[in-house]
């Protein structure tokens, strides 16, 4: 289990957390190499079937984030998100998937640190877990 | 701009021709990443023509390189792995328009941001980590699409938000560019926390003697108009035109009519502690903020008036109205300046010190008020429990700034400085007075700053005592103050017992900049004030285009920078209007009509009132879409789609991410 490094994708909003993640660069925060950030103007971006297509692909886990409830650069968009997440929760252990391996953050643009903990705690997680049961499948 | 169009040779007619350049940013990414290593790896990713890395991208060489290769051999799509996005991609898209390419076929690969600041220990994942980021850019740099930004015309008027010193100093400068300016106050009265100093540092100008004709001046000028005890209630739009909803509270009295001659406040029988006093006062229920208050209007506190009728009795004008409603503008404005300064800490959260329980220790604006000529005592200090001159006068700093504790880790910039001043004021009409300054370090970092400070030293025999005092204790009988604090220099502990403290509280966001933020969809920073868009290259524009900041809102600073920045705000606030017209991310909503099956799930989706059903299909207003992407997401049958953010982009970007390309084992075959 050790030698497990989790592959990670992270859909993040260009507002908040994206800029967050560029923070947490600019302020030298340390944190694992293994998200792949794909960049969306707002989470409300999100389709749920990128979600499935990341896992589908083999992802060990799939990190979603975007600005605070309230700080939406487009007022709700983030709410839209929550929501999508909250539907894709119930619907991954019918795939085989645990719950777990989806994580919907709220990451300002100022939080540089919360940015780098996220990424942390959440390959912590992944690690833990192990594996995707998907993982290969793809190939 | 219809679905398909927009496309042009580059992108129609011919496979893609990727160039890849991967940024050395001097140390910044190739100390970390190998750079070289990962430039041979993306040629040989499918597509990629050419692959490069460099130095620097962004310098004017680096933009040279990529210009010369699109036309050397004929490049159509451009992968820059170098920083954020949100640093240069502005940069790299000019450099393709130069070159005649579509400014939207570059991509960046965030190589620094990303990768080689946050595993500076991790070269070896940090290089597979590029090499992932570069595939993933490169992926979807295939899919690119030209995009033409959408012109749209500017109002050629302003709001600015906030009447304090920068906000005048905007409006003035707007409206001298000959721009029409909305100048909205919360209060009253325009001058904001400028008009409650006494003198100001190091020049001892009386305050109000420099802000009044300030004042005066914008409420002459023919192009701003004042709108005071009003709130910003809605904001709609974007850059160029803006809507605003601003209520403006009942005063209950005719703006028009009322002289501000005063006889009212005479005739009222109510009095209640005055605000602009911080409570040191008294006012009538009826009543302007201060003397020299613009606009000279009286406004009726709603709480504390009686209804007795006297002030009605006695105004010749008969300026009162009773049954003043408040009042709803709708603004239209092309531009705005955020203005909205700050608020004080609340020195009772550092219940050592002792405000509010002891009478004798005040704070610094208090100070202010109390030798300010037409302040409560006229200009005489005089301690609040017996009346009498204090002797000896202690000045605590850094009172909830510098202060982990107190969850202010910033320094307030003006506390040493003012501090100083109030020292050296009282020092100037009481020279057998003894005065304290209690510091953790004395930042005197404007011009004359440091010559004003040693002055304080050498020749008014200020007594600075490094360390910040532990506690401050009050003798029951006669209110003294006994401060204890470690002489950090003499490493000793003193006991000093004072006739006076006063505290340099902390300069904090103002208590309504989350409602602002939300309003004016802006950020803030981790230390509460509105965040500016870049530190360093664009200090007064926010991240919310046509929005510029102003002043304290924007973080601590004296009167000289908050003027600096309020000028500058306004020159940034002009451009647009001055050019008459703005480019607008071509980012919005479109439909594959063919794929549309009208179920108008898109439709209740938005938010924004952008989709339409015509002929059964739906149809995007592209004018007012903000290119969100919630009706793409919720579209069962992948008919909606944002520009620049296809399905196939994302989709190609995730394949990317998790395996290696099938093209290169494609291109070795064919090789």
């Amino acid at each position: 289990m050790s030698e497990f490094e989790p592959k990670i994708i992270a859909f993040m909003c260009n507002w908040c957390s994206y800029a967050g993640g560029d923070l947490a660069g600019t302020s030298r925060l340390q944190y694992p190499p293994n998200a792949r950030i794909i960049r969306l103007m707002c989470t409300a971006r999100l389709d749920p079937a990128f979600v499935l297509k990341a896992f589908a692909e083999g992802a060990d886990g799939v990190l979603v984030a975007g600005c605070h409830i309230g700080d939406c650069h487009y007022v709700s968009g983030n709410l839209k998100a929550e929501k999508r997440v909250q539907m894709l929760k119930k619907l991954l252990p019918e795939l085989g998937i645990e719950p777990e391996r989806l994580m919907l953050r709220w990451i300002s643009a100022a939080e540089g640190e919360r940015f780098a903990s996220t990424m942390k705690e959440f390959v912590e997680i992944i690690k833990k877990l192990g594996p995707s049961p998907l993982r290969g499948a793809a190939k | 701009m219809g679905d398909e169009q927009g496309k042009n040779r580059q992108a129609d007619e011919e496979e893609p021709r990727i160039g890849v350049y991967v940024c050395h940013c001097g140390v910044n990414i190739a100390g970390v990443v190998d750079v070289e290593e990962v430039a041979k790896y993306a040629s040989k990713l499918g597509n990629v023509v050419i692959a490069k890395d460099y130095k620097y991208m962004c310098s004017d060489p680096g933009q040279k390189l990529i210009q010369e290769d699109i036309k050397e051999n004929r490049l159509n799509r451009i992968v820059v792995a170098a920083c954020s996005p949100r640093m240069h991609e502005h940069t790299f898209r000019k450099a393709l328009e130069e070159a005649g390419l579509n400014a939207f076929l570059v991509e960046m690969a965030n190589i620094r941001e990303h990768d080689s600041w946050v595993h500076m220990n991790q070269p070896k994942e940090a290089t597979e980590k590029a090499k992932d980021l570069v595939r993933m850019a490169v992926a979807r740099a295939r899919r690119l699409e030209p995009q033409h930004k959408p012109k749209v015309k500017v109002k050629r008027s302003a709001l600015v938000l906030g009447g304090g010193v920068a906000g005048i100093q905007s409006a003035l400068d707007l409206a001298d560019m000959g721009f029409k300016v909305y100048l909205v106050e919360k209060t009253p009265s325009l001058g904001g926390k400028m008009a409650q100093l006494d003198k100001t540092f190091p020049t001892m100008d009386c305050s109000a003697c420099i802000l009044t004709p300030k004042m005066v001046d914008a409420a002459r000028h023919e192009n701003i108009e004042i709108i005071t005890y009003a709130e910003v209630e809605e904001v709609e739009g974007y850059i160029g035109n803006f809507r605003v909803k601003v209520r403006k509270r009942a005063r209950q009295v005719l703006e028009d009519k009322c002289t501000g001659c005063g006889l009212c406040a005479e005739a009222c029988p109510v009095e209640v502690p005055n605000e602009f006093d911080h409570g040191l006062g008294v006012r009538k229920a009826i009543y302007v903020p201060f003397p020299q208050a613009v606009p000279l209007v009286y406004t009726i506190d709603d709480e504390a008036c009686l209804g007795c009728g006297m002030c009605e009795a006695v105004c010749g004008p008969e300026a009162i109205d009773y049954e003043q409603k408040d009042e709803v503008l709708e603004l239209e404005v092309g531009t705005i300046v955020i203005a909205t300064g700050f608020d004080l800490f609340d020195a009772r959260r550092k219940p050592e010190y002792g405000y509010g329980r002891y009478e004798n220790v005040i704070t610094g604006i208090e100070f202010e008020r109390l030798v300010n000529a037409s302040g409560p005592t006229g200009g005489k200090l005089l301690r609040p429990s017996d009346g009498k001159e204090p002797h000896r006068i202690g000045f605590i700093l850094c009172v909830g700034s510098r202060d982990e504790k107190a969850g202010n880790p910033y320094c307030s910039r003006v506390c040493c400085m003012y501090s100083i001043k109030n020292a050296r004021l009282y020092k100037e009409k009481h020279p057998e007075a003894e005065v304290f300054i209690f510091y953790m370090d004395i930042r005197a970092y404007g011009k004359g700053y440091e010559e004003f400070y040693r002055q304080a030293q050498e020749e008014y025999g200020i007594r600075f005592i490094r360390g910040r005092p532990g506690e401050v204790v009050e003798d029951p009988e006669t209110k003294n103050l006994l401060v204890r604090v470690e002489d950090t220099l003499l490493a000793m502990p003193l006991e000093i017992e004072l006739d006076l403290v006063v505290l340099a509280n902390a300069i904090e966001p103002a208590r309504d900049s989350e409602k602002v933020q939300r309003l004016f969809r802006l950020s803030r920073s981790a230390d509460g004030f509105f965040a500016e868009a870049h530190p360093k290259l664009k200090p007064v524009d926010t991240l919310n285009d046509g929005i510029y900041l102003a002043g304290t809102c924007q973080g601590p600073k004296d009167i000289p920078d908050t003027v600096a920045q309020a000028s500058a705000a306004a020159a940034r606030a002009a451009i647009p209007m001055a050019k008459g017209e703005v480019e607008t991310e071509p980012i919005v909503a479109f439909v594959r009509r063919e794929l549309c099956i009208g179920c108008r799930i898109c439709e209740r989706t938005c938010d924004f009132g952008v989709i339409t059903m015509v002929e059964r299909k739906a149809q995007v207003n592209e004018a007012i879409c903000r290119g969100c992407g919630a009706c793409a997401a919720a579209c069962p049958t992948g008919a909606m789609q944002i520009r620049h953010f296809t399905d196939e982009q994302i989709y190609a970007m995730i394949e990317a991410a998790m395996r290696e390309e099938r093209e290169i084992a494609v291109k070795e075959v064919e090789g």
